[in-house]
């Protein structure tokens, strides 16, 4: 079908603004009288807290407010989405991270003490005043010690947070029968989001005594936990969303709304909450790391026939999303591929490491590492080609995946990964030292929450008496065109030009709820709401205009900002005429509608049966590396991605969401680690913490397909966190082949590259894997 | 201390504290808020500007070390009002996300460009490689970069 729009790349709403630097983020909002937060954090991982002397503090001139645990009036922080979570979570221990540590510190960073004050200035120095006598206690620091007889406990019930299992067939029966069988381990560090804009937030207090937050989140919801910890009504507290200088999931958690509540109510005046980079590294949520233990076993000729999982993620200090980060993980444990028999086994667990929490695939980029060096390794050890040896296996429409949900669409496994792997062109050859190799990673990831949340999305579409549109939905915009794709739905249904639609306000209060703009939801969920709203209004304008110009509304046509007859565009009436005439007609011109996502039960707790999510999306990412052997220094020289993203609203935007979400991917792959010494970080600076820049960032060709099959408006799938699903696995499998030896461990840093050639080398034995054939 | 400099082509007489960064006094004492603070430590490279129009990172130049000298931000990069030809082309190539590395970026492409009309793909990375950039993957940026020179 033909659109006017949609699929289209017109310059994004905020584009112009944001080229001029004009938009107002969060940190950039001044008021008068406003005061400077600081926040006082525990050096240590896991200390008791003997005393917390604030007398100094307080008389530092400058200084209004120095609040500790006791000022707080609710002191809990609680993770309560709308929805079924509590039948998700049932035996879960789930310790609620207090707002300011009261008795003991669980990590390095924890909130202890927050401080207003004149300046920024006296704000840091008031920090150093305040006197905490701390006595240090046992940690403990890695999940499998954690989970031993006698290990320190950091909550009251122990350090098992939450299990998963699937149970499908007889796993260990099969496994028995199987050809060949490959069994690896896989392990990923904690990984930092590192968006540019730390978390950021001001606050104040209205006329009707409201409390206002304008908060860098990708949770409008949570102004419910600051009025939650303020023992406030809801409605008393509002928040506005500023467009966010990324997220990437690091602003799904609470991050400064309640301490910038705290401190607002308590001095009623204006205040600014900037973390900074060190308090960014080390105060919110990383991605969990992940052991990762793979049995796969197939036949001679390569069909898999069972799979077993264990996976260990380490939750660090608090619960924050790790049980719903873990279900990410069970679901994808197997990857896009028919196993007729599964067993996986899931845990997090408590450590005083940083809390882990939300990172872009929510659990799903540790597994592909996992599923996706399996296939790897059993086509070495079948002697198959790896693409043959997947295109074989791959799920197909009607097939079950592991919880036995049937897949009622295609996902073009196939063809995403034949058209990513030809896109890299032809081989090329090393050059001295420098060893040329291939690999690739296909990839599932779910779009949109839990069926059983029964998440929904409210929007407000309506006219104007110039002929304009505008849009009302409170769905944050970090930064992927979230708020302009609504803005392309609406052109495209009420046949407007797209720079004829305004949409305002990402507000808890004013704006209908959307939900939150995390798990690849907002073009589902909200898209929708506009999809039907907007159609609502069409029915009027088309309504009115038959009325007026004398036709069937059959043949009224909607299109750039005018009503036509079909056949006769004479008989022509723009729309702000026709919206006129509505409005003294007393026609409506605007609607507010909900979309409510298809819901099923939870799944099954024993067995893990069920639907847990509405849809995926599939694609594969192809990547070429450069590998010294020398150095073990790793280069990706070239990566190729396809997905099927359904249908492309801003086919720019979805390029975009591909080609940053592969080079954060890269990041993870080659550079990225949080190091921790017993739960202390010892990298918390982006001099020491590295991410991608312009020249680690390859050469990326990017292959959409629209398969018109997704659940969003137009069919369209999500893309956000698919499109960084796949990239570490593709340049582990790649650099295994160069390196013609297992890398399993992540980063993989030219230290662990370099001793794998080593090994390699040291080796009797030195057959490359046979997947090389397919380079 | 009061400080006198060429601000985005305008004469600027301003007062700060000693202690401030040029990033202190763009932001806290002009309210100019196009330049943002990433890391504090000159490693991000978003608070990028150009000083006699060299670029720097504004949270590492104190800021008396303007005193007599010119300063551009991202608020004075257009042209008699209109965006110029790099903004247009960040704008058309999609090169903004997020939008908070932009400024920054924007104002290492303009030095390059003043110092090398027609850059290769390779000189726009390396010119650029001080900028992160955690949204794009740097590919529209950098094909931004190359229609601005080519629309010269």
């Amino acid at each position: 079908m033909a659109y006017r729009v949609i699929g289209r790349s017109p310059p994004r709403a905020d584009a112009w603004e944001k080229v001029r630097g004009r938009p107002i983020y969060a940190g950039d909002l001044a008021m008068a009288g406003m005061l400077h937060g600081k926040i006082v954090r525990s050096p240590y991982p896991s200390a008791r807290i003997v005393k917390i002397d604030t007398s100094e503090a307080r008389a530092l001139p400058g200084v209004v407010a120095v609040l500790t645990h006791a000022e707080v009036p609710q002191n809990a922080l609680r993770m309560e989405l709308p929805g079924r979570m509590a039948e998700a979570t049932a035996g879960a221990v789930l310790a609620t991270q207090p707002v300011l540590a009261e008795d003991r510190v669980r990590f390095q960073g924890e909130p202890v003490a927050a401080i207003a004050a004149e300046t920024p200035e006296i704000a840091a120095e008031a920090a150093e005043r305040v006197r905490v006598e701390y006595e240090p206690l046992p940690g403990v620091y890695d999940p499998a010690e954690a989970l031993k007889p006698g290990a320190p406990h950091v909550h009251e019930g122990g350090n098992l947070l939450r299990a998963w299992h699937i149970r499908k067939g007889d796993a260990t029966e099969a496994l028995a029968r199987a050809d060949v069988i490959v069994e690896k381990t896989y392990r990923t560090p904690f990984v930092d989001h590192v968006y540019l804009e730390t978390e950021t937030g001001i606050g104040w207090i209205d006329a009707e005594g409201t409390l206002v937050l304008r908060v860098s989140t990708q949770v409008l919801e949570h102004f419910r936990d600051v009025a939650e910890v303020l023992r406030l009504p809801h409605g008393k507290v509002r928040l506005e969303g500023a467009y966010l200088g990324g997220g990437f999931g690091g602003k799904e958690d609470v991050t400064v709304e309640c301490l910038l509540g705290l401190l607002v109510w308590k001095t009623r005046r204006p205040v600014q909450l900037v973390f900074s980079r060190e308090e960014s590294f080390i105060g919110h949520g990383k991605r969990h790391p992940y052991l990762l233990r793979y049995k796969s076993g197939a036949t001679r000729t390569g069909e898999l026939v069972a799979m077993e999982v264990e996976l260990v993620s380490d939750s660090g200090a608090y619960a924050a999303l790790s049980p719903w980060v873990l279900l990410y993980s069970l679901v994808t444990a197997t990857g896009p591929y028919r196993v007729p028999h599964v067993k996986v086994d899931a845990f997090t667990v408590y450590t005083n490491n940083p809390v882990a929490s939300a990172y872009r695939t929510f659990g799903s980029i540790q597994t592909c590492i996992g599923y996706e060096g399996q296939m790897d390794a059993l086509a070495a050890a079948l002697s198959m080609d790896p693409l043959e040896l997947r295109e074989k296996n791959f799920l197909r429409k009607g097939d079950r995946i592991a919880t036995g949900q049937v897949l009622e669409s295609e996902p073009m496994l196939g063809e995403t990964m034949r058209r990513a792997w030809q896109a890299l062109g032809p081989p090329r050859e090393g050059d001295g030292p420098v060893r040329v190799a291939r690999g690739l990673a296909a990839s599932f990831t779910p779009y949109g929450r839990m069926c059983w949340t029964r998440d929904s999305a409210s929007a407000w579409v309506g006219m104007e008496l110039d002929g304009s549109a505008v849009v009302r939905c409170a769905a944050p915009d970090v930064g992927g065109g979230q708020t302009s794709s609504l803005c392309s739905i609406t052109a495209e249904v009420l046949g407007l030009p797209v720079e004829h639609v305004a949409a305002v306000g990402r507000d808890s209060h004013f704006t209908p709820r959307a939900g939150t703009t995390t798990a690849t939801r907002q073009l589902f969920m909200s898209g929708n709401a506009v999809l039907k709203a907007a159609h609502e209004v069409r029915r009027h304008l088309v309504d009115q205009a038959a009325e007026m110009l004398e036709a069937a509304r059959e043949d009224i046509e909607l299109t750039e900002g005018r009503a036509l007859v079909r056949g006769a565009p004479d008989r022509a009436i723009d729309f702000s005429a026709l919206v006129k005439a509505a409005t003294a007609a007393g026609r409506p011109v605007q609607a507010l509608d909900k979309y409510d996502a298809p819901s099923a039960p939870t799944i099954d707790p024993i067995t893990g049966q069920g639907k847990p999510f509405n849809d995926y999306t599939f694609g594969t990412q192809a990547v070429e590396v450069e590998v010294d052997e020398e150095t073990g220094q790793t280069r990706v020289t070239k990566l190729a991605a396809c997905y099927d993203v359904g249908q492309a609203i801003n086919r720019q935007s979805a390029e975009g969401q591909i080609e940053g979400g592969a080079v954060q991917g890269l990041g993870h792959a080659l550079l990225e680690e949080v190091v921790l010494e017993d739960g202390v970080s010892k990298n918390p600076h982006l001099l020491d913490y590295k991410i991608p820049t312009t020249l680690d960032a390859p050469e990326i060709i990017t292959i959409l397909l629209e398969s018109g099959q997704g659940l969003g408006p137009f069919g369209a799938k999500g893309i956000g966190e698919p499109a960084m699903t796949p990239t570490p696995a593709a340049v582990m499998n790649a650099v295994t082949r160069a390196a013609r030896a297992p890398l399993t461990r992540f980063p993989l840093t030219a230290e662990r590259v370099l001793a794998a050639l080593k090994s390699q080398s040291a080796s009797k034995n030195p057959s490359p894997p046979s997947g090389e054939r397919a380079g | 201390m009061r400080l006198d400099f060429t601000l985005n082509n305008h004469p600027c007489r301003a007062e700060a504290p000693a202690h401030w960064t040029v990033l202190d006094l763009l932001r806290d004492g002009l309210a100019l808020t196009a330049t943002k603070y990433g890391c504090g430590e000159g490693v991000c490279g978003t608070c990028t500007v150009l000083l006699d129009g060299e670029p720097v990172r504004a949270c590492l130049v104190l800021a008396s070390r303007l005193r007599g000298r010119t300063l551009l931000t991202a608020e004075g990069l257009e042209d008699n009002g209109q965006p110029d030809r790099l903004q247009s082309a960040f704008a058309r190539a999609g090169a903004a996300q997020c939008g908070f590395c932009t400024p920054g970026m924007l104002l290492s492409a303009r030095a390059l460009l003043a110092a090398n009309p027609s850059p290769t793909e390779h000189d726009v990375r390396e010119a650029l490689a001080g900028n992160l950039c955690r949204c794009t993957g740097y590919t529209k940026i950098i094909e931004a970069v190359l229609a601005a020179a080519g629309a010269r």
